[in-house]
Parts: structure tokens; C-alpha cells; sequence
């Protein structure tokens, strides 16, 4: 029977949909166990509840950052005999940083932004490149444990109805120089309306607004959709947005039920987090643009005179 | 302060994208450029130094054929001088391979108080680096780093999370890898780029770094599968006459969103 790790995040008090996510499918690969770092007891039974038969908890990190911490615990876990054939990360900040250090200590490689796993005849993961347009199937050759990431959304979450997991404290060991870094303080940046990679309807904008100020129409669009606000790089890069509107390869991944595109072309990084999205439509003045390549309705238009018409209309529909 | 910028040097991403049909490895031929993502890295590095009153920038690179364009521009923006990793043996590597590589250029240097590195390359877009080279190197380290200020001995770092920002402090040395858009890139300056031609790049080996890195590159993994994914079918592309925002309610309508 595999033996398959997930690396378990909670955030308010709850497993996060991106944890459930991987259990669902570490169930149907093998028995599962849950690795947490922090403490387990608040989320114990929902892990047990999507496949987990085991959680292992670090306890409170103390400050310290998951990468360095967690990694250690995981490693102090592997030399006591416990050693799982494949461990699963999200592709997030914490699972990055986690898996990147174990991959030192445990001198493996490690394969990310995957979207697909199969353990028949050995362990093998899909990741799509170019935009998506292409998959690639990679086999781990060397010896297990194997580190592979996964994209948000790769897999459905569904519960199992299983029952609470044992829980078994994995205590951070002594980290040494590399435990130097410790959070201070933690800031959340409050947002109304829906969260950005659950909302029903996104719209997100992009280099052909032209300027910062106009950003405001994607919002007051998003705002009478009852959906939420998303941003290509290239204006999170030019500072007219917070880093978290960003929807692409390095930001969110969505997939709405529809998602417009505002002044947006279609660059790979944007085109990877949001061509799942049922339903798509695009405004750019561009009629080469690659968006429409993937646009369910692609309006040929500058968005300076196609979002105010359209805000009015949704507007004067009350 | 002394600090190392880890730059590396891609295809334009303006010309699309292949794979080599032999290795199955992205095709890194033709000219390489700075990687966008490394420009705020050497940016930081440079104010960092200015702030701290002393010390200079250097840069680490790994890239075939001796490639220095890349390297050139950060030189060009103000960093004194570079290390780059050259050698065949080195084609296909995987991210740990890289770390451990870079690691050994950064101690060609001496080491340094603090080094940068971008979130991820633009090209191969693993995001694991920064944080394998401060394992290999035994470093504490700050990934996602949106704000950094030196004070004395220690960062103060605004870290990039899910939800928010964390307040981080470390001491130095240090690694800290940056988000896009964490400072403004300079543009080369006329004089800087004179000055860049005759700025230092020490060309290696790995031998010559003292790694063997037989069996290390791509170790581990192995491509077995190249597939097309599926197209989306293609949709109604109209131009607006004026009346293009009545297509988009009509769209919205049929799906019973509004």
C-alpha cells in the first residue's frame, strides 16, 4: 500500500479547501497521512474526515517560518521510520518553502505546479507548460520519499465520512542558524465581497486600462456581478493593485463560473490561472490578442468605452 | 554590506516557448536576457548597499555556453561583479543540482551578508531555489519578501502571504528571495553600461568549483510523456460598433447570472 503524505494548512480554525483538495486524492492512492504544522486539534476530524488516517502536529511553531520548521519535523519523522513513498505539497507559499528545504535534507528532487498524479508503475505527475497548451508527464526515478506540488483546484474535494485520525505529536527539532528568521506580527488584509478563488464570477483587469485610477471600473464590475476583483502581473507589478488580486501562475488560480478580461492580452503566467474558468470573456482593443484564442465572447474593443456602457446597463437593470 | 544577487539569464519571453525534442528540457539556445524577476533582486541589492553606507553587489549565475548578456545588464544597473557557472555537464539540471551550484559560487565569493534571489524564474518557474540554497548553505531564511530594511545586524522583512503580510525579523547573514514589484528597477544608464564591459565575470566549471556534479543533473526524475492538452473550443470574437456591451449582458443573461 502507498504510503502518501500531505502537508495539512488550516486557516480560521478550518482545514484549507487546497488541503482537502490533496487528501482527496492521497486517498485513492493509498493511505494517507496528514502532516500539520501547528496544532492539530481543531482539525484533526475534518482531516480524518476527507481520507487522513493519521495527522502528525509540529505543536506552535513559536514564531518560526513553516519552511525551515516544518521541513526539520518532516525529516525527524523519516529517520524515526516512518517514511512516506510520496509526500504532497500545495503550490502555495508554505508548501513551496517546506518541500524546498526537505528536498536539501533529504537529498531529493522535487516536481511542482503539477495538476495530476498516478503511483501505477511508479510515481509519476502532469504538469501543464506554454499557457497550458502543453502536459508533461514526469516519473520520479530516484528513490522515494518523492516531493511533488500541486496547483490549487487539480482535484475535487469530497469527504470520505471517515473517522478521526490518531493524532501523533512530531516535534521541531533544534533548527540551528536556519531557525534565525521569527514573525513579529501577522496582518490580514481585510477584503469585502468574495474571496478571489471562490467567487462565482471574477473580473479581473489589466495593462490596457491604462492607468491605476481606472482599475475602479473592474471594481464596481465585479461589485454589481456580485463577484470579485482579480489583476493581471503586469498592474500588480506596476503597484495599481495588492499582490493578492493577482490571478496567474505565481498569483490565484480561478475557475469561476464566468470570467471576464479586461484589457488583459493573454500572457502564459495570466492565461494558467484562469483558462479552468467555465465561461470566459475578453475586452481588448487588440484583435491578435491571445485571450480570444480562449474567449467564449471576445469583444474587439477598448474597455474605456465598452466597461462604462456595460456597468450602466447592469446598473439601470437595478 | 556585501550582498549576492542569484540572477539568471533566459530566452526573451517575447518568442514563445519549445521544448528540445531530444532532451525534452525547455530549449535555452539563442541569446539569453536578464530574467525580469532578477531585476528587482539586483535593484534591492544596490539600495540595500547605498543604505547601508559601504560594501557592493555581486551576482551568481548558472547558464550554458558562457552566456553573460544577462549578467551584463545587472552589472550595468550597478553590481561590481559576477560568477558564472558554465559547463555542460550541467544541461538539464533540476532545481536542487541549481541550488547546490549556486551554493558553490556564493562561497567562491566569500559568502555575503545577505542574498538576494527573485520568488521564481519567468522560463521554468520552480520557485524553489531560494529556499534549497539557504539549506545548502545553512542560512536562515525570508521568502516573499515585499518590504526589507537592514537594521545593524538583522532584516525587518514585510513577508507576502495568503492572506495578508507577516512582520519578520532575521539576523544576517541571511537569504531573502523578493516578490516583483518590491522596488523599482533603474534603467542601465549610458555610463553604466560602458562600465559593465570591463566589470569582472569569473567564468567556472563546476570542477573548478570543486563539485562533481556526475549524476546530479535532472537527477531523479525522468520525462515519459509529451501530450497536446485539450483545446477550448473556440468562441464568438465580435467587434465593438458601440453595442458590444448588449453581446456581453446577452452572454450574462443566457447564463442566468444577472
Amino acid at each position: 500500500m502507498t504510503n502518501v503524505w500531505v502537508f495539512a494548512q488550516e486557516a480560521a480554525g478550518v482545514p484549507t479547501t487546497g488541503t482537502l483538495e490533496l487528501l482527496t486524492k492521497a486517498r485513492s492512492l493509498g493511505t494517507v497521512t496528514a502532516f500539520v504544522g501547528g496544532d492539530a486539534s481543531g482539525i484533526a476530524a475534518a482531516l480524518g474526515e476527507y481520507g487522513a488516517s493519521k495527522v502528525y502536529a509540529t505543536g506552535d511553531l513559536g514564531g518560526k517560518l513553516p519552511g525551515v520548521a516544518v521541513s526539520a519535523a518532516m525529516k525527524a519523522v523519516i529517520d524515526g521510520g516512518d517514511s512516506p513513498d510520496v509526500i504532497l505539497f500545495p503550490q502555495n507559499y508554505e508548501g513551496r518553502d517546506v518541500m524546498s528545504r526537505l528536498s536539501v535534507k533529504l537529498d531529493r528532487t522535487v516536481l511542482t505546479n503539477n495538476v495530476d498524479i498516478s503511483v501505477d508503475g511508479g510515481v509519476s505527475v502532469t504538469t501543464p507548460i506554454f499557457g497550458g497548451n502543453t502536459l508533461v508527464t514526469t516519473k520520479f526515478s530516484g528513490s522515494a520519499p518523492h516531493l511533488a506540488a500541486f496547483r490549487p483546484k487539480s482535484f475535487a474535494a469530497e469527504s470520505a465520512g471517515g473517522a478521526a485520525p490518531e493524532v501523533v505529536a512530531a516535534a521541531v527539532p533544534e533548527l540551528g542558524a536556519t531557525g534565525g528568521a521569527t514573525v513579529t506580527a501577522v496582518h490580514v488584509e481585510a477584503s469585502s465581497g468574495p474571496k478571489l478563488d471562490e467567487a462565482a464570477i471574477v473580473v479581473s483587469g489589466g495593462r490596457g486600462l491604462g492607468e491605476a485610477d481606472k482599475y475602479a471600473m473592474v471594481e464596481e464590475l465585479a461589485k454589481l456581478l456580485k463577484g470579485a476583483p482579480g489583476a493581471s502581473r503586469a498592474i500588480v507589478d506596476a503597484g495599481w493593485v495588492p499582490y493578492s488580486y493577482q490571478v496567474g501562475q505565481t498569483g490565484k488560480v480561478v475557475k469561476p463560473g464566468v470570467y471576464i478580461a479586461a484589457g488583459i492580452s493573454g500572457a502564459t503566467q495570466h492565461m494558467v490561472g484562469m483558462k479552468g474558468s467555465k465561461n470566459i470573456i475578453a475586452i481588448n482593443k487588440d484583435k491578435e490578442a491571445p485571450i480570444f484564442g480562449i474567449a467564449d465572447l471576445g469583444i474587439v474593443g477598448d474597455v474605456h468605452k465598452v466597461l462604462p456602457k456595460l456597468i450602466e446597463a447592469l446598473q439601470a437593470r437595478g | 554590506m556585501n550582498v549576492i544577487v542569484c540572477v539568471k539569464q533566459i530566452p526573451d519571453p517575447a518568442t514563445p516557448g519549445a521544448l528540445d525534442a531530444g532532451t525534452k528540457t525547455l530549449k535555452r539556445d539563442g541569446k539569453l536576457i536578464l530574467d525580469e524577476s532578477d531585476s528587482y533582486g539586483v535593484e534591492m541589492a544596490l539600495q540595500l548597499v547605498d543604505a547601508a553606507g559601504g560594501g557592493e553587489v555581486s551576482l551568481v549565475s548558472m547558464a550554458p555556453n558562457g552566456e553573460v548578456s544577462g549578467m551584463r545588464t545587472a552589472l550595468a544597473m550597478g553590481a561590481a561583479k559576477g560568477v558564472l557557472v558554465s559547463d555542460p555537464a550541467l544541461q538539464g539540471s533540476d532545481a536542487l543540482t541549481t541550488a547546490k551550484v549556486l551554493a558553490a559560487a556564493v562561497n567562491k565569493l566569500g559568502g555575503a551578508d545577505l542574498i538576494i534571489a527573485a520568488t521564481e524564474s519567468s522560463d521554468g518557474y520552480t520557485g524553489t531555489v531560494p529556499e534549497q540554497l539557504a539549506e545548502v548553505l545553512g542560512l536562515p531564511s525570508v521568502t516573499f519578501a515585499k518590504k526589507v530594511v537592514v537594521d545593524g545586524g538583522s532584516l525587518k522583512v514585510d513577508r507576502q502571504t495568503e492572506e495578508g503580510y507577516d512582520e519578520v525579523t532575521c539576523p544576517l547573514p541571511a537569504l531573502i528571495s523578493v516578490t516583483a514589484g518590491v522596488v523599482e528597477p533603474r534603467y542601465p544608464s549610458f555610463k553604466g553600461i560602458m562600465a559593465a564591459k570591463s566589470k569582472p565575470i569569473d567564468t567556472v566549471t563546476a570542477g573548478d568549483l570543486g563539485i562533481s556534479p556526475a549524476g546530479w543533473a535532472g537527477a531523479g526524475q525522468e520525462i515519459v510523456d509529451v501530450a497536446q492538452a485539450e483545446a477550448r473550443a473556440a468562441g464568438e470574437i465580435v467587434e465593438d460598433d458601440g453595442e458590444g456591451f448588449t453581446k456581453i449582458v446577452a452572454f450574462l443573461e443566457n447564463l442566468k447570472v444577472i
